[in-house]
């Protein structure tokens, strides 16, 4: 080649421009062709450099590149399934999904966020709790995630925005499910709620290996049936592959994996019973427990008061969430599952039972109540509230008086722990296993347990032995004992049954969506009670002389079934059962009411425990509530009228 | 009739050298095929290049027609008004993402350096013709200032890669004229050794490009965004290519720049290996046939000019093809005769034209 261009160079003299020739031409020429070789040399030499830089990417690397062009390409995109609806008894919906348009801002991609907020202000209207709660969001999320700023647009706002889009980097309206809970307040607790997923929430997914499913999920149940039927809710997400450009935009479907809607659920819950039963509390604090006795169902569930679940759906704003988490009245409390209280008087059925069932009493075997009971040797009276006493008092009469001296006694002859094997067969003291989360055991107490108890180094060997003296407290439901009203309505209903029960629960069927499919949720393992029925008969005889001519006669005066019950009035003591609480009347220190009761007694419907914080006796403001609920299931009343003014004392001890 | 046409037909091609006319045409029509699917198909965009190909083949035939020391004479003229013009806007040009690079005439923007790439190759070229036979140390020295200017004027809008590109288009006529392999030594090892010292100097962006090209996965989505997806496109191009159109880092937006100075990797995206090697041959023969041309040259300024252009070529495609394949630094370089841009597109057919016109005017000469 060099040759070739070399041959046909000329001689340079002659040129117009060319100068007196000092140097040899032919040396110049040579060295010229020496310098053009050499480029020629080196411009092929980089050339191949090239080819095999492209040989290196296009053949060697190939496949790394190809992977990174696909990964560039395609997007997985998960479609979030819709998630189950939540029904009563009757089908009514409680909770539901709808789907409606947010304005999100994914915080990485925008530089001066304050500036966008208020540029977006002018498009859509963003109030400044809006702001708040966006800012929280922010706290609490990773920043390359798209928040929501407002949720639920109208048509209109989604038109503006649309039009303004392109000056809003970061910015994008996105159609996002919400959830819906129709009745707000009433049952708020049962069916829980909804919330954005946190930390904590991942890691359960990641142990339940459910990751992959929730990509895309922004939401997860928090509490109630919402967080324990979380699976079942949820559904399985779809996947669509698309291919997208570099600004992330969908340019089409690759492939479209469809989603399958979470389950439906069928509570055993009856909504319009529910709203009887909350209406009854009025502005009250408590709690109302009603189960169907044959099966375990819930029937209704009250914690009053309740809250709006729909308010933390879209993450709760400061202002709510203070107002709930500060108010004294303690709204957020599952009370039904987590407030545990002394059972006072309603424990006296149950004591009477199992000292039947020990022998330590016959039905008619009687005791002289002076209104006092003293252990001997000792000068402290534990009082009866009626002075004077019930004079002689048998079993029946013991319970449908409400005679405290009865239990003095009997419980100064009942070794604790006979006490406590005999009630744990009824589930106190151990969690009844509804199907909700947050259940506390409460506290039956035992020998072992006062050990137990106080078997912290600030405790000395005498706090932590079993004195008679707390035997006699427990044995009218003082004391150590703390029980939740779910506890005493699941015991009571097992009494109602005969002594044969399911536990509690509140899922009566789930119904895939779509095919309509139901499956019955299968019921728990039957428990039974080791008693002879003939013991039963002479409690639940005496239970219905409670409603009939007993504590709790006037309440249910006239009513058009016969109902068996049993009052309670619980002194205040805190919650751990430790410390009694002084008696100053403050309204918050007042005592709880209790009643506990089933109804038709001959073949029940349905077995109830009512609680009245602070409501006094018992028999004034538990009573009552119990009540309307059974006028409402068993006579069909809508409207019961208002509970009638009555006076009749309860015979309660009120001092320790 | 018959002769009349022949003689139309003998005007026209006469000046032509065939050979590197039909390598030049068939780099501009692959051009033309990768801007099609680089703009996404739009046809305007292909008709606008076209149009200034159409533009630009008049201007080498001009050029090709005008011998070379009429063109020499243009040297001085066009040197002293590109060293005006950078001067002017060095004083009041208008500036453009941080960079002084254009003066305003109203009707557009102009960018002196662009002229300057022609103008310094030519200048020495000219210088040496001129003083041919006593050519000394001296004249090195002041052939080296006569490069410097530009090359400092345009450093400091700042343009490092086009003060580079105008550098090496002067030291290739130097490298022609005989520069003494010593002070060539001498220069690399002083450019080795003034690296660490330069580096304070440099802009920010200029350091990140650096930076960048020594390890490109260092910000992948910023400084090295531009050569990561043009690395992508290419190594996912294999063999064959994703095919004509289908590109799929190029249709979807991730290859930044790629009507111009990327179009390499649309290229290599949708054609392949296969494609880049046809390509390269290309080059390897528009590169051939210039060398060949310097070779032929019957003056010192024709050798000179023609061995500066035909190396220009060579330093453009290897310069945008390293770049875009990731083994130089990203240097707003576009591909010869490939790249959308009607500026670029004429200044290299009015090189080809000088190449054509020292070829065509060899023998006159020697007459």
């Amino acid at each position: 080649m060099a040759r070739f261009l070399f041959t046909r160079r000329g001689r340079t003299d002659g040129s117009a421009l060319a100068s007196p020739e000092l140097k040899n031409p032919g040396r110049e020429a040579y060295l010229f062709r020496r310098r053009l070789t050499i480029v020629a040399g080196l411009v092929t030499i980089a050339l191949f450099g090239l080819f095999g830089r492209f040989f290196y990417l296009q053949v060697v690397q190939h496949r790394h590149y190809q992977t990174l062009a696909e990964t560039n390409r395609i997007a997985i995109v998960p479609i979030v399934p819709n998630r189950g609806v939540i029904r009563d008894r009757n089908g009514i919906v409680l909770a539901q999904s709808f789907s409606a348009y947010t304005l999100e801002i994914q915080p990485a991609r925008v530089k001066d966020l304050d500036r966008t907020i208020d540029a977006l202000a002018e498009v859509i209207e963003i109030q400044p709790r809006d702001r708040k709660r966006f800012k929280k969001l922010m706290d609490e999320s990773k920043s390359f995630e798209s928040l929501p700023i407002r949720t639920r647009l109208t048509d209109n706002e989604v038109a503006r925005f649309a039009v303004n889009r392109y000056r809003f980097p970061g910015v994008e309206i996105k159609a996002r499910l919400f959830r819906q809970y129709p009745y707000a307040e009433l049952a708020s607790h049962v069916v829980g709620y909804i919330g954005r997923i946190n930390d904590r929430d991942l890691v359960r997914i990641d142990e339940w290996g459910e990751s992959a499913n929730y990509k895309g999920s922004d939401y997860i149940g928090k509490i109630g049936i919402e967080l324990s039927y979380e699976r079942e809710l949820h559904g399985t997400t779809g996947v669509e592959e698309v291919e997208v450009d570099a600004g992330g935009r969908a340019v089409r479907t690759l492939s479209r994996v469809a989603p399958s809607s979470g389950n439906d659920l069928v509570l055993t819950l009856d909504i319009k019973l529910q709203e009887v039963a909350e209406a009854a509390f009025g502005t009250r604090r408590g709690a109302l427990v009603a189960l169907d006795p044959s099966s375990g169902e819930v029937l209704a569930m009250v914690s009053k008061p309740g809250f709006d679940p729909n308010l933390f759906v879209d993450g709760i704003d400061t202002a709510n969430w203070e107002l709930l988490n500060e108010s004294p009245d303690k709204p957020l409390l599952n009370r039904p599952l987590r407030g545990a209280y002394p059972p006072g008087s309603t424990i006296k059925p149950f004591l009477a039972l199992g000292a039947l069932s020990s022998g330590k009493r016959t039905p008619t075997q009687t005791i002289s109540d002076p209104g006092f009971f003293q252990l001997p040797g000792a000068a402290h009276r534990f009082r009866d509230d009626k002075p004077g006493g019930h004079g002689t008092v048998d079993m029946y009469k013991s319970i449908v008086v409400s005679c405290d001296t009865y239990y003095y006694v009997l419980a100064s002859e009942t070794e604790i722990d006979d006490t406590y094997r005999f009630m744990s067969q009824l589930g106190f003291g151990k969690r009844t296993g509804i199907d909700i989360e947050g259940e506390l055991p409460g506290v039956l107490p035992s020998r072992e347990w006062k050990r137990q108890r106080f078997s912290g180094k600030e405790f000395r060997e005498e706090h932590r032995k079993w004195y008679l003296g707390d035997s006699i407290s427990a044995g009218i439901g003082q004391g150590y004992n703390a029980f939740t009203p779910i506890q005493l309505a699941h015991a009571i209903s097992m009494i109602a049954n005969d002594g044969v029960t399911h536990p509690p629960h509140l899922v009566r069927a789930v119904r895939a969506t779509g095919t309509d499919e139901q499956r019955l949720v299968p019921p728990q393992p039957t428990q039974t009670l080791a008693v002879k029925p003939e013991h039963l008969a002479i409690i639940k005889n005496a239970l219905v002389g409670v409603a009939k001519e007993g504590t709790s006669a006037t309440p249910f005066l006239k009513s058009l079934y016969v109902s068996a019950g049993k009052t309670g009035t619980a002194q205040l003591y805190s919650l751990k059962g430790e410390k009694y609480i002084a008696g100053q009347v403050d309204e918050r220190l007042r005592d709880h009411a209790w009643y506990i009761a089933y109804a038709p007694a001959d073949k029940p419907r349905i077995a109830l425990a009512v609680l009245v914080e602070n409501g006094g006796f018992g028999a004034a403001a538990a009573a009552p509530i119990a009540r309307q609920v059974f006028d409402y299931v068993l006579s069909g009343e809508k409207k019961p009228g208002p509970a009638p003014a009555f006076t009749v004392p309860e015979s309660e001890d009120q001092s320790d | 009739m018959g002769l009349l046409l022949a003689r139309v037909w003998d005007i026209l091609t006469r000046r032509i050298d065939s050979f590197l006319f039909g390598v030049a045409l068939a780099i501009a029509g692959v051009g033309l095929i990768t801007l099609f699917s680089a703009a996404d198909q739009s046809i305007a965009r292909v008709w606008s290049q076209a149009t200034s190909l159409g533009f630009a083949l008049v201007l080498m035939w001009v050029v090709a027609n005008i011998p070379p020391q009429t063109i020499a004479r243009a040297a001085v003229p066009l040197y002293a008004l590109g060293i005006v013009l950078l001067v002017a806007v060095a004083l009041g040009g208008v500036t453009v993402n941080g960079s002084r690079r254009w003066l305003n005439l109203g009707v557009g923007r102009f960018q002196p350096s662009e002229l300057m790439k022609v103008a310094v190759p030519l200048m020495l070229a000219w210088y040496f013709q001129k003083f041919e036979g006593r050519i000394g140390w001296k004249d090195f020295v002041l052939a080296a200032v006569l490069i410097a200017v530009p090359v400092y004027l345009i450093k400091r809008q700042p343009d490092l890669g086009t003060a580079l590109l105008i550098a090496a288009s002067g030291f290739y006529v130097l490298y022609f004229a005989g520069l003494s392999w010593k002070v060539i030594a001498g220069l690399a090892t002083a450019a080795a050794a003034a690296a660490p010292l330069i580096w304070p100097h440099l802009r920010d962006y200029q350091r990140e490009r650096i930076l960048t090209f020594i390890d490109p996965t260092r910000d992948p989505l910023g400084a090295g965004y531009h050569s990561s997806q043009a690395s992508i496109a290419l190594g996912s191009g294999g063999v064959v290519g994703k095919g004509w159109l289908n590109g799929t880092q190029t249709h979807l937006d991730f290859l930044p720049e790629r009507h111009t100075d990327f179009i390499f990797a649309v290229f290599g995206e949708e054609f392949g290996l296969i494609g880049n090697a046809v390509l390269l041959v290309l080059y390897l023969m528009l590169i051939g046939r210039g060398l060949m041309i310097t070779a032929g040259a019957s003056t010192l300024f024709t050798r000179l000019i023609a061995g500066a252009i035909t190396l220009m070529f060579f330093t453009y495609a290897f310069v945008n093809m390293g770049m875009v394949s990731g083994v130089l630094p990203v240097v707003g370089v576009p591909l010869p005769l490939v790249s959308y841009g009607g500026t670029a597109l004429t200044s290299l057919f009015i090189g080809l034209g000088i190449l054509m016109s020292v070829q065509a005017h060899r023998k006159l000469v020697n007459t």
